[in-house]
C-alpha cells in the first residue's frame, strides 16, 4: 500500500501521474480540456492514492473523461453512470468515487438516477459538464437549452422550457450543489476542493463552452466586459453584492417569497449574507432562481454544502463487516427452525 | 359446499364476532383436506397454539374449525374417494420445506461464501421475483448489501458497478424488468464482469400476468441485446434446484467474468418442496482471485489479457496499485483493453466473447438421459426434452407411460447457453423428440437451429404449469403417429 497522496515511484502524486496514454479526442477550443486539466492539477493535493480513486460516466462528449484519468474507471451506457458508481461506491466506501456528465447525459436520459443518488446522498462527487447543447450527435437541443433554440431538431425554435440543473439538484435534496465555470480555473479548482471536503453526494454544474455546436452559450458570464454584471459570486458569510461598482445586490423578495436583484443601491441592511450552511433548502434554492426575472443573473460558487449521514455510512452500519460475515452461521440459516431428519431407511423421522 | 355457515356453526358459543369466525374458514378447508389425504392433524395443532399464542380464543375457533372440516369429511360421505401418500423414500439428511425464491436467496449467499466474495443486490420490486429481495435483505449478518434502486436499469447498473468493485454481483427481476436492463446487461457482456441475473418468468408479452407463469423470456434471455452480445443462461427445475442453479450461476459468473441470467418461473418461485440442508462443505468450492500484479511483458496491465482455458480476464479490482484501468461499452483493443475502431480487432473480439461463452460447455455435465431398457434389452423411439419447471410435470408422465408399458426417454436441459456438449448427439439418437415449453416453441426454435433436429413442440400459454395427464396425452399421440 502506498502512503497517501504518492505516487508508486515514491515521490508525490503530480497532475501527470493521472494522465493517461491516450489521444485526448475533444474538438479543439472544447471546454472539456480546462475541466480535465484542472481536475488533474487539483486532485494530487486530496492525498488519495490513485488506486482509490475511481471516475465514472455516461455517454457523451464529457463521458469520455475516464479514458484520460489513469485511475480506475468505467464508461458506461447513456444516463447511468449515478447508477454505477452508486453500485461500486456502496460496496467500496473506500473509495474515492467521481462521475463525470453531460446535460443531455444527466438531465434528459438520466435525470432519475440523478435525483434518486442526490436524496440517497451517496458519497459520488458529480460534475456535470453543461453545454446546453447534444455534442457527440452534432448539435440537437438538451434539456438545458433555452427555449426557443434553432438546432438541428429545432429549426423554427424549441418550444421546451429548460431545466435548471442546480434548481433540480437542490430540489432533489443535494448536500453539496455549486456552479463554475470551465474558463475560470482558480474559482472551478476551489469548488472541486470544497466538493472534495464534502461527505455525501456533490453536485458541480460546469459552464463549458461547445465551441462548434453552441459556441458562446456563457460569454456573458466569461467576457471581461460584462461578467461583473452578470455573475454573482457566492462567499460564504459574505454579502451578496456584485456588479461592477458592486451596486447590485441580491436582497429578500417585498412579497416575503424567495430573493431578488436589485441593481442599485440596496442597504446593507437589505443584503443577504450567503450561508450554504443553511439547513433549510429553501434559500440555495431562491438562489438557483434568482436569474429567472432576467435569466442573466447567475450565481456562481458553492449554493449550499450541509452535512448528513452518507448512504454508505446508514448503510454499513445496518450490514456486518466482511470479517463478521465469515463467521456468520450459514448452515444454521439453511437448516432453519422446522427441519427433519430422514434416515438411512429413507424414511421420515419428525424430531422438529 | 357452505364453508362458511359450516364454519361459522361450528364456532357458536365462542367469545368471538362472526367476521372473526368467518375468518376461519380457512382451517376448515385444511381439515378437509387433512382428512382426503390421511395427513397427521397434531402439526397443524400445534401451529395454531404457537401462532395465535396471545389470543387463546383465535387458537380454539381456528382448532374447532379444522376439526368441523376434518369431521366433515369422515361423516357426510361427500367424498367417495380419500387418497394416502405414501412417504416418500429420500437420501438420508436434514430436510425443510423451501420455496423457490427463497432457495434462489440461499444460493446466492452460499455461492458468494464459497466464493469468498461480498453479496450485493441490486434490485427493485416486481412480481414474482420480489421475495427474493425480501429474503436476501434478513440476511445482513453475513454481510449482504442490498439496494433497492430507482428503477431496474438502476438495480442492474449499481449491480455492475459493485461488481467492477469486486463484489458477487446481482439484480433480481422479472420479464418486463429483464427488457429494461437489456442495454446494461450488453454493457456487462462487453465489461466482461461477473453478474448474476434471477429472471423469475411471469406471463408476458409486457405487463402480461404477473402473478401467472410462463417460460417465453428464453429469447430474451439469450438474445434480447443489441449487438452480438453472448452470455450464459442456467435454468432451476424445481423450487429446490434453485438453491443449486444459484450457485452454478455464481461459478460461471464468477470463473468467465460473464453475466449469467438465471431463469426460474412464477410456479417455482411460488412453490415449495422438501429440500436436503447441505453442509458448506459438500458446495462447490468457488475461490475467486482477483488480479494482483501487472500481466504484460513490459510490466503493464493488460485488462483483457485473457486466461488460455477459460478465456476469462482478470478481475482487477480498485484499491490495487499499479492496475489502474478503465474500461467501457466502446470496442476493446484486445489484451490492451483500450478503445479501438480496428475492424479486425472488432471481428476477432465479438468472436472471442462468443468463444468465451462456449468454452464453459467443458465445465458442465453432459446431457443426461433417462431411458430404462426394457425386459428384452430395447430403449424407447421416443425422447422428451424438458427444461425449467416442465420437470416435475415430465417426470410425472413418463412414470406414467412406462406404468403403461410404453417407453419413454427423458432429458432435461439446466445449460441453455451453453448446452451441454453431448446435447446434439442425444437428439439424433431418436426418432422423435418432444419438447414441452410454456412458450411458443422457443427451445425448439434454439434445438432446430442449432442441431438441425426436427424436434416436435409441444406448447402451452395458459399462465399454469404443465399438467401430468396432458403431458401424457401428447406423448401418446406423438408415438402413435
Amino acid at each position: 500500500m502506498n502512503g497517501n497522496g504518492t505516487a508508486r515511484n515514491g515521490f508525490a502524486l503530480t497532475a501527470k501521474d493521472l494522465k493517461t496514454d491516450q489521444e485526448v479526442r475533444w474538438c479543439p477550443g472544447c471546454g472539456d480540456y480546462a475541466i480535465l486539466a484542472a481536475v488533474q492539477s487539483f486532485l494530487p493535493e486530496l492525498g488519495i492514492p490513485k488506486e482509490n480513486l475511481a471516475f465514472v460516466s455516461g455517454i457523451g462528449c464529457s463521458s469520455r473523461f475516464p479514458y484520460y484519468m489513469d485511475t480506475y474507471g468505467i464508461h458506461g451506457i447513456h444516463g447511468r453512470a449515478p447508477a454505477i458508481a452508486t453500485g461500486l461506491a456502496v460496496s467500496r466506501p473506500d473509495l474515492s468515487v467521481w462521475v463525470v456528465t453531460g446535460d443531455g447525459d444527466a438531465l434528459s436520459i438520466g435525470g432519475n438516477h440523478l435525483i434518486h443518488t442526490l436524496r440517497r446522498n451517496v458519497n459520488l462527487k458529480i460534475l456535470l459538464f453543461n453545454n446546453r447543447i447534444y455534442g457527440l450527435t452534432k448539435g440537437q437541443y438538451s434539456p438545458t437549452s433555452e427555449f426557443g433554440k434553432i438546432t438541428k431538431t429545432s429549426p423554427l425554435g424549441s418550444v421546451d422550457y429548460p431545466f435548471n440543473p442546480l434548481s433540480l439538484a437542490i430540489g432533489a435534496g443535494a448536500t453539496f450543489a455549486a456552479r463554475t465555470l470551465a474558463t475560470d480555473r482558480a474559482h472551478m479548482t476551489q469548488v472541486l476542493r470544497a466538493a472534495a471536503a464534502h461527505q455525501g453526494t456533490a453536485f458541480i454544474e460546469i459552464y463549458q463552452n461547445c465551441e462548434i455546436f453552441n459556441d458562446r452559450a456563457f460569454e456573458l458570464f466569461t467576457k471581461p466586459d460584462t461578467r461583473a454584471e452578470w455573475t454573482i459570486p457566492l462567499e460564504a458569510g459574505q454579502p451578496l453584492r456584485f456588479g461592477p461598482d458592486r451596486r447590485s445586490a441580491v436582497v429578500r423578495r417585498t412579497d416575503g417569497l424567495g430573493l431578488e436583484v436589485r441593481r442599485d443601491g440596496a442597504d446593507d441592511a437589505d443584503v443577504v449574507v450567503h450561508d450554504p450552511g443553511a439547513e433549510d433548502p429553501t434559500y440555495a434554492f431562491a438562489l438557483s432562481r434568482i436569474g429567472d426575472d432576467d435569466a442573466r443573473h447567475t450565481p456562481i460558487g458553492v449554493f449550499r454544502d450541509v452535512t448528513m449521514p452518507t448512504f454508505e455510512e446508514l448503510m454499513t452500519e445496518q450490514v456486518a463487516t466482511p470479517e463478521e460475515a465469515s463467521h456468520a452461521d450459514l448452515e444454521k440459516l439453511f437448516a432453519g427452525n422446522d427441519s427433519w431428519y430422514v434416515g438411512a431407511n429413507g424414511l421420515h423421522n419428525t424430531d422438529g | 359446499m357452505p364453508i362458511t355457515s359450516l364454519t361459522v356453526r361450528a364456532l357458536d358459543g365462542l367469545d368471538i364476532t362472526r367476521k372473526e369466525g368467518e375468518r376461519a374458514k380457512n382451517m376448515f378447508a385444511l381439515g378437509l383436506l387433512s382428512w382426503m389425504f390421511h395427513r397427521p392433524v397434531e402439526p397443524t395443532y400445534e401451529y395454531l397454539n404457537k401462532k395465535f399464542a396471545k389470543k387463546p380464543v383465535i387458537a380454539e375457533a381456528n382448532t374447532l374449525a379444522f376439526k368441523a372440516g376434518y369431521n366433515y369429511g369422515e361423516t357426510t360421505e361427500a367424498f367417495a374417494v380419500s387418497y394416502e401418500v405414501a412417504p416418500a423414500h429420500l437420501p438420508e439428511g436434514r430436510y425443510r420445506s423451501l420455496s423457490g425464491n427463497v432457495a434462489t436467496s440461499y444460493g446466492l449467499l452460499a455461492g458468494a461464501r464459497r466464493a469468498g466474495l461480498q453479496l450485493f443486490v441490486g434490485s427493485y420490486p416486481i412480481t414474482p421475483a420480489t421475495d427474493i429481495l425480501h429474503d436476501l435483505v434478513r440476511h445482513k449478518r453475513f454481510g449482504v448489501k442490498t439496494f433497492q434502486a430507482e428503477d431496474e436499469i438502476a438495480g442492474v447498473c449499481s449491480a455492475i458497478g459493485a461488481s467492477f468493485g469486486g463484489a458477487m454481483a446481482v439484480t433480481t427481476t422479472s420479464g418486463p424488468g429483464l427488457s429494461l436492463k437489456t442495454e446494461a446487461l450488453g454493457l456487462a457482456v462487453s465489461l466482461e464482469v461477473p453478474l448474476v441475473v434471477v429472471d423469475v418468468q411471469r406471463g408476458g408479452p409486457s405487463t402480461g400476468l404477473p402473478t401467472k407463469t410462463e417460460q417465453a423470456d428464453l429469447m430474451q434471455a439469450m438474445f434480447g441485446r443489441n449487438g452480438e452480445a453472448p452470455l450464459a443462461v442456467v435454468a432451476a427445475r424445481s423450487p429446490s434446484d434453485c438453491f443449486d442453479t444459484a450457485i452454478e450461476a455464481v461459478r460461471i459468473a464468477t470463473a468467465y467474468r460473464t453475466p449469467v441470467i438465471m431463469l426460474t418461473d412464477g410456479n417455482l418461485a411460488n412453490g415449495s418442496e422438501p429440500w436436503r440442508v447441505p453442509s458448506l462443505d459438500e458446495l462447490p468450492d468457488l475461490t475467486v482471485h482477483f488480479a494482483t500484479e501487472p500481466n504484460g511483458e513490459n510490466g503493464e496491465f493488460l485488462p483483457y489479457l485473457r486466461d488460455p482455458e477459460t478465456l476469462a480476464r482478470p478481475w482487477a479490482i480498485p484499491g490495487t496499485p499499479g492496475l489502474e484501468h478503465r474500461i467501457g461499452g466502446l470496442e476493446k483493443l484486445d489484451k490492451v483493453g483500450t478503445v479501438s475502431h480496428d475492424p479486425d480487432n472488432h471481428d476477432f473480439m465479438v468472436r472471442t466473447r462468443a468463444a468465451k461463452i462456449a468454452a464453459i460447455e467443458r465445465t458442465i455435465p453432459p446431457l443426461d438421459v433417462d431411458d430404462p431398457p426394457g425386459p428384452d434389452g430395447s430403449t424407447a423411439n421416443t425422447l422428451i426434452l424438458g427444461w425449467g419447471s416442465s420437470y416435475g410435470p415430465v417426470a410425472a408422465a413418463v412414470r406414467r407411460m412406462r406404468r403403461m408399458g410404453v417407453q419413454v426417454a427423458r432429458a432435461h436441459l439446466r445449460h441453455l447457453n451453453p448446452m451441454p456438449s453431448n446435447t446434439g448427439d442425444v437428439l439424433r439418437r431418436y426418432d422423435k423428440v418432444i419438447v414441452p415449453e410454456l412458450n411458443l416453441g422457443q427451445l425448439a426454435q434454439l434445438l432446430r437451429a442449432r442441431y438441425l433436429v426436427d424436434v416436435v413442440s409441444y406448447t402451452q400459454v395458459r399462465g399454469l404449469p404443465f399438467r401430468a395427464d396432458e403431458l401424457v396425452d401428447t406423448l401418446k399421440e406423438v408415438i402413435s403417429r
